[in-house]
């Protein structure tokens, strides 16, 4: 049976690894490399970096980032963060990602998403879609790093993706994400339930009991995370051994 | 030298990452002479079938691997989308001859219900049905990572090296003589996968 997965992202600016709360915030939590080797030795299930504020320096930090976590860490990256056109995606492919997310070009340029997935395959378009909530209650999809609010409604956005050929998708409350009280545990739920390809929880993982949560009462195929490995006393083997006594189907 | 073929379809870097780390000497390639005079080769490969076999046949790379594999019996690793070109036929956007090394026909997984995901993605256990070289030394728990949505279906069960359940069974490994191929990603298995490839650059082809 296919196992749940439990995916630490690293989120880079400058080629340090940060951390943040609802996308603001970021502090210094090292160097990203390294990180990726302790994950690799506690043998998580897959890595993903996102590079949040991409800039033309930091696009070759990224490359020797992944360059270097491709070379002891085997298992699959997604890397994303500032992927625009279908030579992107190439170049990420190229230096060791199996994976690409796409954020902003997937409103903007959508025709992205078919092209990379007619050329690579749809197995290695994962569109990245973070969303928060507006003052009338509804949930809107922002871009540019939860700059720009686009005015789409996420599960609109999410089933256009997917109609496009995007292979897994990575949904992230801004309103959740870095404060460790939780996912949106009911909109993952129900754009999940809508969506045939795999759904990633992302935003708001404070205790291992949301991991849980997450992975049995909602219809998300795995949960990714970064504040609670950073900030709690929490790890990925803790994570997997509680998941697994609890019932939950996770290596071990 | 293992000759990892370079036919522009995706993630040849990563299996020679793998390779390296295992200390075994292998060079990602396009050139058909040395595929032809690698001691063994693998195909690795992300991607389209029709799109695949295009770029083989057209290279020239699809006839030296015929001659590496099928006329000087060296031994060969066909991952994930270089397991499905090893079939007869494939049936993605469209119907393409594959490799035909394997008879059998690539198709769409059709998992009967609705809560189960395509593509297939992430860890699931594999069940080994023919006792090979290849799998020996796997930790107990024989989880591989997996990422597609079409699988190959042998004609013939005794090509089957291994099954994994997703919403029914299908052919995670398949094996015939030198040709030993895997729907899984061995060199994105961490240990498990490393194993293989370990166990692949000692392999002469056969069955225990």
């Amino acid at each position: 049976m296919l196992k749940q997965r439990i995916i630490p992202s690293l989120l880079l600016k400058d080629g340090r690894m940060v951390k943040g709360k609802n996308f603001g915030n970021f502090r210094d939590v090292g160097d990203p490399v390294t990180a990726a080797k302790v994950y690799n030795a506690q043998k998580v299930d897959e890595l993903m970096f996102l590079d949040i504020r991409p800039t033309a320096q930091s696009r070759e930090q990224v490359r020797e980032i992944i360059q270097a976590a491709a070379c002891e860490c085997f298992m699959p990256l997604t890397v994303g963060g500032g992927v625009r056109t279908v030579e992107d995606v190439r170049h990420l492919l190229t230096i060791g990602a199996d994976k690409v997310a796409v954020n902003s070009a997937a409103v903007r340029t959508p025709e992205l998403i078919r092209d990379a997935a007619e050329l690579f395959g749809d197995q290695c378009v994962v569109v990245s879609v973070d969303y928060r909530l507006n003052q009338a209650g509804q949930r809107t999809v922002w871009i540019d790093s939860a700059m720009t609010d686009t005015g789409l409604d996420p599960l609109e956005h999410v089933k256009r993706c997917v109609t496009l050929g995007a292979g897994e998708i990575l949904l992230t409350s801004i309103d959740q994400e870095g404060t460790l009280e939780g996912y949106d545990f009911d909109y993952l739920d129900e754009v999940a339930r809508a969506v045939r390809v795999p759904v990633i929880a992302s935003g708001g993982a404070g205790r291992l009991e949301d991991f849980y949560r997450a992975l049995t009462t909602t219809k998300v195929s795995a949960v990714s995370a970064a504040s609670i490995f950073h900030f709690t006393d929490q790890s990925p083997i803790k994570a997997r051994f509680f998941l697994s006594n609890s019932g939950v189907n996770v290596r071990v | 030298m293992i000759a990892i073929v370079d036919y522009g379809m995706g993630n040849q870097h990563s299996v020679l990452n793998a390779l390296r780390y295992l200390g075994v000497e292998a060079e990602v390639t396009a050139d058909p002479e040395k595929v032809c005079r690698a001691d063994r080769v693998i195909l690795p490969g992300v991607g389209a079938f029709g799109a695949a076999m295009e770029n083989l046949n057209r290279s020239g790379l699809r006839a030296a691997m015929n001659e590496a594999v099928l006329q000087r019996g060296r031994p060969f690793l066909g991952i994930c989308l270089g397991m499905q070109l090893v079939a007869a036929r494939g049936t993605e956007k469209g119907l393409f001859d594959g490799l035909g090394w394997i008879p059998g026909e690539v198709r769409l997984m059709a998992p009967t219900d609705p809560d189960i995901k395509l593509p297939h993605v992430g860890w699931n256990d594999i069940v080994i049905e023919r006792n090979l070289p290849l799998f020996q030394g796997l930790k107990k728990e024989r989880a591989f990572y997996f990422v597609h949505s079409y699988a190959l279906c042998p004609q013939d069960p005794a090509h089957v090296a291994a099954t994994c359940e997703y919403g029914g069974s299908f052919v995670a490994a398949v094996y015939r003589d030198n040709i030993f191929a895997t729907q899984f990603h061995p060199e994105k298995s961490q240990k498990n996968g490393l194993t293989i490839l370990e166990n692949f650059a000692e392999w002469e082809g056969g069955s225990c």
